[in-house]
């Protein structure tokens, strides 16, 4: 092989890898607007908010001194607080009144976070403390950090204990069953109030996770940093088959990884048209997403 | 049916963002007619700065060196009148801008006002100012459009065509780069402008510009793939001429890729944030053009350090020391007018010829911007280090 040849698999190899990054965190969003949407069919629109709750729970635990790991899990259980009470105080009482109303009301949340963030937490960016020291480990031309591989290992442990959850637990018993049918799990003696607040518990949880590694990786916090990410989840959910879990997981990866392939080897300035133009296209050919399937909705 | 909905909530959230920015509207200019004329023993001094906001920073800074060149002023009377300072918050947003400038000239009736620093709001504010002929200063914004607004619109700072000049030359001369990577913040005019005088100067003192475009926007975090693509083209110089708040997170994430060539940057670098976000690895070893330079060894800059810290117990940061000196060339320009009124007091601000400030000396050109020396600082984990004057 020439040596271009070699440089641009390096090349190659590290937007792969920032791509990997980017992606896991827009998966870990992902996940709490498809557990939400694969429920109670609401489009929550605040769940970047519980991602920027989440990442100021971080920032101050971790610079009150606290380690790491604790401050993670309890920022995780921070925002999964915030959205529990958001659920119950906002969503649950306009719950049957149709869709829009709910969409509307979930950005309204959403603002409602946005600036009164501002105010409390004040408008500029503040630097996220160095919890880990920043390692960076060279192969080559190629460039790893540790943030990187905390990132990446943290995603896919998240992701295993999702699974385990949704799939082998009693609890997860009962929210397949009240995502497939709320009335008949009803019937069934499950008590789904309680089933859709665990599950706004846990996607604002990994929203508040990612916010924490977000703020270890990029080095800074503000209160309007849920609304990009925020909107890219979504599209990453939307892309993966919305409502479907592993669905979420690779139309984060996907959409990372495009972005990162756009800057890296075209013009930066048309990142997003041109990921946004591949999200476009996929769903010109499976209108459903990447895994979902097309079935004829009953009208 | 299902995807039928899914569009409408985006165009639904597209609608929703787009109407975001439009908060404010205007409703000041109703009251001109009922205020009375205010009694005239005192010179009125309407101040805009971002008081709140994302670079409220700036404004405070602004202020504090306005007030503490005010408290010498005051100590005499000009003409027999002594000048009260009336601070408006704009919380660096344009429309603000201009609503506090409508309040200032309609409510308070002031006979100059100073402000803002972003170029963006001082634009919105300045063509009020000229229409309602109030003479305006900005002690801050470098944008060239400023001051085409009008006559009654003049700056006490240099342009960002000087500064573009300046970090080329000292890259060809001083560091003796010859290949330069640019990269640019796609969202501001301010980006922009810095980095087609650098092209041109840098090109014409025999170095070269990679032939691509490296670009970010406001509010991006992740810079890793970009930054890979700038390093493969081997620049030994890279020209970012941004805001602290990107710029910080890039110049971290270029340490740790590896990337050892100096950044060189504008006065939007130069805020202690800048040392926060880049952490110190990053922060080293690049260089910017400002405005001042606190640790600058001439006696009018220390004195002023030290008067500072005695009153606001910090180190003044560039924008204080531009507030400062906006003052002052008021205040000398009233005491060269030949009486109070606006036409007067405009053509003394603008006849304005090599008045000492800290930040240099002050010539006000026929396009009413300042011709005055540049600093370049070098960013130290500690804070920014001086490192020369640059003269236009």
């Amino acid at each position: 092989m020439s040596e271009d040849t070699i440089f641009f698999l390096y090349d190659i190899a590290t937007y792969l890898i920032n791509g990997i990054t980017q992606g896991s965190i827009y998966a870990l969003i992902a996940l709490g607007y498809t557990m939400v949407y694969g429920i109670i069919k609401l489009i929550n629109f605040a769940h970047g908010e519980f991602y920027m709750i989440g990442a100021f729970i971080g920032f101050y635990l971790i610079t009150t001194g606290m380690p790491f790991v604790p401050a993670l899990l309890l920022a995780m259980v921070g925002s999964g607080l915030v959205a529990v009470i958001i659920e119950r105080v906002v969503y649950r009482p306009i719950r049957s009144a149709g869709r829009i109303s709910a969409l509307i009301t979930a950005l309204g949340t959403s603002l409602f976070f946005q600036y009164s963030g501002q105010l409390i937490l004040g408008a500029d960016p503040k630097a996220f403390p160095q919890a880990i020291k920043v390692k960076t480990y060279q192969f080559g031309e190629l460039y790893i950090t540790n943030t990187q591989i905390i990132i990446f290992i943290s995603t896919i442990l998240l992701m295993i204990f999702l699974w385990w959850l949704v799939n082998k637990t009693k609890i997860g018993k009962a929210m397949r069953a009240t995502s497939f049918d709320m009335k008949a799990a009803q019937l069934m003696g499950i008590d789904t109030n309680k089933i859709i607040s665990f599950t706004f518990f846990v996607g604002a949880a990994f929203a508040g996770a990612a916010g924490v590694l977000v703020g270890l990786y990029y080095n800074t916090v503000e209160p309007m940093m849920g609304l990009i990410p925020g909107l890219k989840a979504f599209v990453a959910a939307v892309l993966g088959g919305i409502g479907i879990i592993p669905g979420a997981v690779i139309g984060g990866l996907v959409l990372g990884i495009a972005e990162n392939l756009v800057v890296g080897l075209w013009v930066s300035t048309y990142r997003d048209a041109i990921a946004f133009g591949i999200l476009i296209l996929i769903l010109l050919f499976k209108p459903a997403g990447i895994l979902g399937k097309n079935k004829k909705e009953k009208v | 049916m299902a995807n039928y909905s899914i569009l409408g909530l985006l165009l639904a959230t597209l609608l929703f963002f787009g109407c975001n920015k439009e908060e404010t509207k205007t409703s000041n200019s109703t009251k001109t007619t009922t205020t009375t004329k205010k009694s005239n023993d005192v010179i009125r001094v309407g101040a805009v700065f971002a008081m709140t906001g994302p670079i409220a920073t700036y404004g405070q800074e602004s202020v504090n060196g306005i007030n503490l060149a005010l408290k010498k002023i005051n100590a005499e009377n000009i003409k027999g009148k002594k000048i009260e300072l009336i601070v408006e918050d704009n919380k660096g947003e344009p429309a603000e801008s201009a609503n506090a400038v409508r309040k200032l000239i309609d409510i308070d009736q002031v006979d100059v006002i100073l402000g803002a620093v972003a170029s963006s709001n001082t634009l919105a504010g300045a063509p009020i100012a000229q229409k309602q002929k109030v003479p305006l200063i900005t002690p801050a914004s470098t944008n060239e459009k400023v001051t085409q607004t009008g006559d009654f619109i003049s700056r006490t700072c240099f342009t960002d065509n000087f500064q573009g000049v300046v970090m080329a030359k000292f890259a060809a001369e001083t560091l003796k780069k010859k290949k330069a990577a640019i990269i640019i913040d796609n969202a501001s005019d301010y980006s922009k402008g810095l980095s087609t005088v650098f092209k041109a100067e840098f090109t014409k003192l025999g170095g070269s510009i990679i032939d691509e475009y490296f670009t970010y926007t406001q509010k991006d975090t992740d810079f890793r793939s970009l930054l890979r693509k700038v390093k493969r083209t081997n620049p030994d110089v890279i020209f970012l001429p941004g805001y602290y708040t990107e710029v910080g997170l890039m110049l971290k994430q270029a340490k740790q890729m590896g990337i050892n060539t100096p950044f060189l940057g504008g006065d939007g670098w130069d805020s202690p944030k800048l040392q926060e976000l880049a952490g110190p690895e990053g922060v080293k070893g690049n260089y910017i053009s400002s405005h001042f330079a606190a640790d600058d060894k001439d006696e009018k800059v220390q004195a002023f350090v030290n008067d500072y810290e005695k009153s606001f117990g910090e180190k003044p940061g560039a924008m204080a020391a531009l507030g400062h000196d906006g003052m002052l060339v008021l205040a000398d320009a009233l005491r060269r007018a030949d009486n109070l009124d606006a036409e007067s007091i405009k053509m003394a601000i603008n006849n304005t010829k090599g008045f000492v400030g800290v930040t240099g000396a002050i010539t006000i050109d026929e396009n009413r911007n300042a011709q005055k020396s540049a600093v370049v600082l070098e960013t130290m984990p500690s804070g920014m280090a001086f490192k020369q004057k640059v003269n236009p």
